[in-house]
């Protein structure tokens, strides 16, 4: 079943933006409609052609208006963010996650045209802890319950998601957990993280990152837009990289800061307006995540075309990060040295 | 000869004339072999080595597990403590399959788990297919800052049903060592007495996967750190399980810490078959409970059998 009608909600942003564009370039979409607090920049208002941008909050009933007035019959629900939109914005980023969404489910539940509705979620919803196994899958869940930010919302909207699924039975409800996004074209916390001339990290600490290429992310969310396909699924690239690989293949150099001077580190970041890391997401910089996909492929039908060791990859290249050691004088050191070795034989 | 001119693919007068021609050189590449010296070849793989480390070049599997690290870091410490020290000897190996999926459930003691690396270095060093040892390894360890991210790269994860059915699906070796804290830190009184086996959780991950059961007994790793007395308080104060007195720690100090040359031998057992038991076995209580017990008492009997057969805890 195609859309008619398609509302995509955080369309200022990287992924609900592009999502937009990718609808409005669909000609089986009659009408698709983005909603956000504040318009696209400009470059991503171009792409989204004939998409129709509202500028609307959708902590306000006013949602309720669009969704009815417009017919909406599939709602993509992709505002749901990690990044605070500044150094105090945490509390704002909490409201418009939560309150948000609970408005926008009201609005679903009460339009009988909705047909489908798409959720980005999160991994972060499985925590992050020592006690956890090393693989989630879909039907785990934390061993600590994430206590604030980013995470904590994510488990609330899914929460809400799911209450709403039982008071409409007859909508196909899609949720996505995504792993950390990377590409060379997508602004995250983590990509400004892995650009920093120099790395901090945890002393003592190496985590398993799993990412998924901003490409993939937008293909999945697309497919769950055009098909029937309700349930809950990870969704990240193939292969892990351990945080330290990361830092090396990109060149970058890892400062280890022990774990005592993380907090003053980490102010001097956001108040550097550098990097901004929530106490959880500090947490995924210790243990790191891994999900299981194992869903996606066979269920959901989607194998994403970038491992996370390519996504990463990309990410570097794309950016046109500058190594601190050039492999070629790596290379060419190891040919002096085993020069001056074969000359002693 | 005859077959030669059968399939002509080489000429047979040239192929004799090369085949004389090599006999002469033959001492020829063994010189040149010597020249081209064992350390030069050790530092063209060091180098690469370093190389691939420099570049993040290597790659990790979902569970942290570091294959190049291990084999060149981790590992190589360790044959010295297995050959000199320890003198180990492996019995049985043959036991291990050559490929996919298998649990080793061994017994656990001397205060600090250098049997669990013993075991790992001895699969990874003797057996024909050198295969990897994937540990499963209490909550402490992974919670411990550097140990927790060194024993991930070293392919060891946490002891839990969700990782142990994942590596043995996957058609990994998985080491378990059910007695946990309560046999490494056992008193040196209790030597050799099998502790109570957890709640046969290996079992049912086994019996989840249908892999076969190994059962290994480990003697001589009792006699490393004889633990005499255990400080309470102390224990409790840094988070430990337990906290270590024998005869030489902490009355020498890091002197103390040198374990006791003991001669060790690791047998092998008969593998135990969990693909007979049919579809929903794991959920069998009593037949979890049973092939614990059975698990248990053919380690217990083996280490019987080794200590009777052992004249003298140094020498063997």
């Amino acid at each position: 079943m195609t859309p008619k009608v398609v509302l995509v909600t955080g369309v200022s942003r990287f992924l609900g933006g592009h999502l937009a564009a990718r609808f409005a370039a669909n000609p089986d979409i009659e009408r698709v409609l983005g909603v956000d607090t504040e318009p696209p920049p400009r470059d991503l208002l171009r792409r989204m052609g004939r998409a129709e941008f509202v500028r609307a909050d959708i902590r306000n009933p006013l949602i309720s208006k669009v969704i009815s007035t417009a017919n909406v019959d599939t709602v993509v629900h992709a505002s749901v963010t990690a990044s605070p939109a500044g150094p105090t914005g945490r509390t704002v980023m909490k409201e418009m996650n939560v309150i948000g969404t609970m408005q926008l489910l009201a609005a679903c539940q009460k339009s009988p045209k909705v047909q489908k509705l798409v959720v980005k979620s999160t991994s972060a919803v499985y925590g992050s802890s020592s006690r956890d196994p090393a693989v989630f899958t879909e039907d785990m869940g934390p061993k600590d319950l994430p206590s604030s930010g980013y995470a904590k919302d994510a488990v609330e909207v899914e929460g809400y998601v799911r209450g709403f699924g039982r008071r409409r039975p007859d909508v196909n409800v899609t949720t996505l957990r995504f792993t950390n996004f990377i590409g060379p074209r997508i602004d995250t916390v983590l990509t400004r993280y892995f650009a920093l001339p120099v790395v901090p990290t945890v002393l003592g600490y190496d985590a398993r990152v799993q990412l998924l290429h901003s490409e993939d992310a937008l293909a999945v969310l697309e497919r769950a837009t055009l098909h029937n396909l309700p349930g809950v699924y990870n969704v990240g690239g193939d292969g892990v990289l351990l945080l330290s690989q990361a830092i090396r293949r990109a060149g970058r150099l890892n400062l280890p800061v022990p774990s005592a001077a993380v907090p003053t580190v980490g102010g001097f970041f956001r108040s550097a307006r550098l990097v901004d890391f929530s106490p959880d997401q500090m947490r995924f910089l210790n243990w790191g995540r891994v999900v299981d996909t194992t869903l996606l492929r066979k269920e959901f039908g989607f194998t994403p075309r970038w491992t996370t060791q390519q996504a990463f990859d990309d990410y570097v290249n794309g950016r046109g990060l500058k190594p601190l050691i050039d492999p070629e004088t790596v290379g060419a050191a190891e040919r002096t040295i085993l020069e001056a070795a074969a000359r002693f034989r | 000869m005859a077959g030669a001119r059968v399939i002509p693919l080489h000429d047979p007068e040239r192929d004799a004339a090369r085949r004389s021609r090599h006999v002469e050189v033959v001492p020829e590449p063994e010189q040149q072999q010597s020249a081209t010296p064992d350390w030069e070849r050790r530092l063209t793989d060091l180098l690469a080595f370093a190389r691939r480390r420099i570049a993040g070049d290597y790659r990790i599997d979902e569970f942290g597990f570091d294959r190049d690290l291990t084999e060149n870091v981790l590992m190589p410490p360790l044959k010295p403590l297995y050959e000199k020290w320890f003198r180990v000897e492996t019995i049985g190996l043959n036991n291990i399959p050559l490929a996919g999926g298998a649990l080793i459930v061994a017994n656990h003691s001397g205060t600090v788990p250098l049997d669990a690396l013993m075991t790992a270095y001895g699969i990874a060093s003797e057996h024909p297919a050198h295969r990897p040892l994937r540990g499963l390894g209490a909550d402490l360890v992974f919670r411990t800052p550097l140990l927790g991210a060194l024993a991930r790269k070293g392919g060891q994860t946490l002891a839990c049903n969700a990782d142990a059915e994942r590596l043995l699906s996957s058609g990994e070796l998985v080491g378990v060592w059910p007695e946990g804290f309560k046999g490494i830190g056992k008193p040196f009184k209790d030597r050799y007495k099998l502790q109570r086996f957890g709640r046969g959780g290996f079992v049912s991950a086994a019996l989840k996967t249908g892999v076969p059961i190994i059962p290994v007994s480990i003697v001589g790793a009792e006699e490393i750190y004889p633990m005499i007395g255990d400080i309470k308080a102390l224990a409790r104060l840094l988070g430990f399980p337990y906290f270590p007195v024998t005869p030489f720690f902490p009355l020498l100090g890091p002197l103390g810490a040198i374990p006791l040359p003991s001669k060790w031998y690791i047998e092998f057992g008969e593998p135990i078959r969990t693909d007979v038991f049919g579809e929903n076995a794991a959920d069998d209580p009593m037949l979890v409970f049973n092939l614990t017990d059975q698990v248990r008492e053919t380690i217990q009997q083996t280490l019987y059998r080794l200590l009777t057969q052992r004249r003298n805890v140094f020498l063997g």
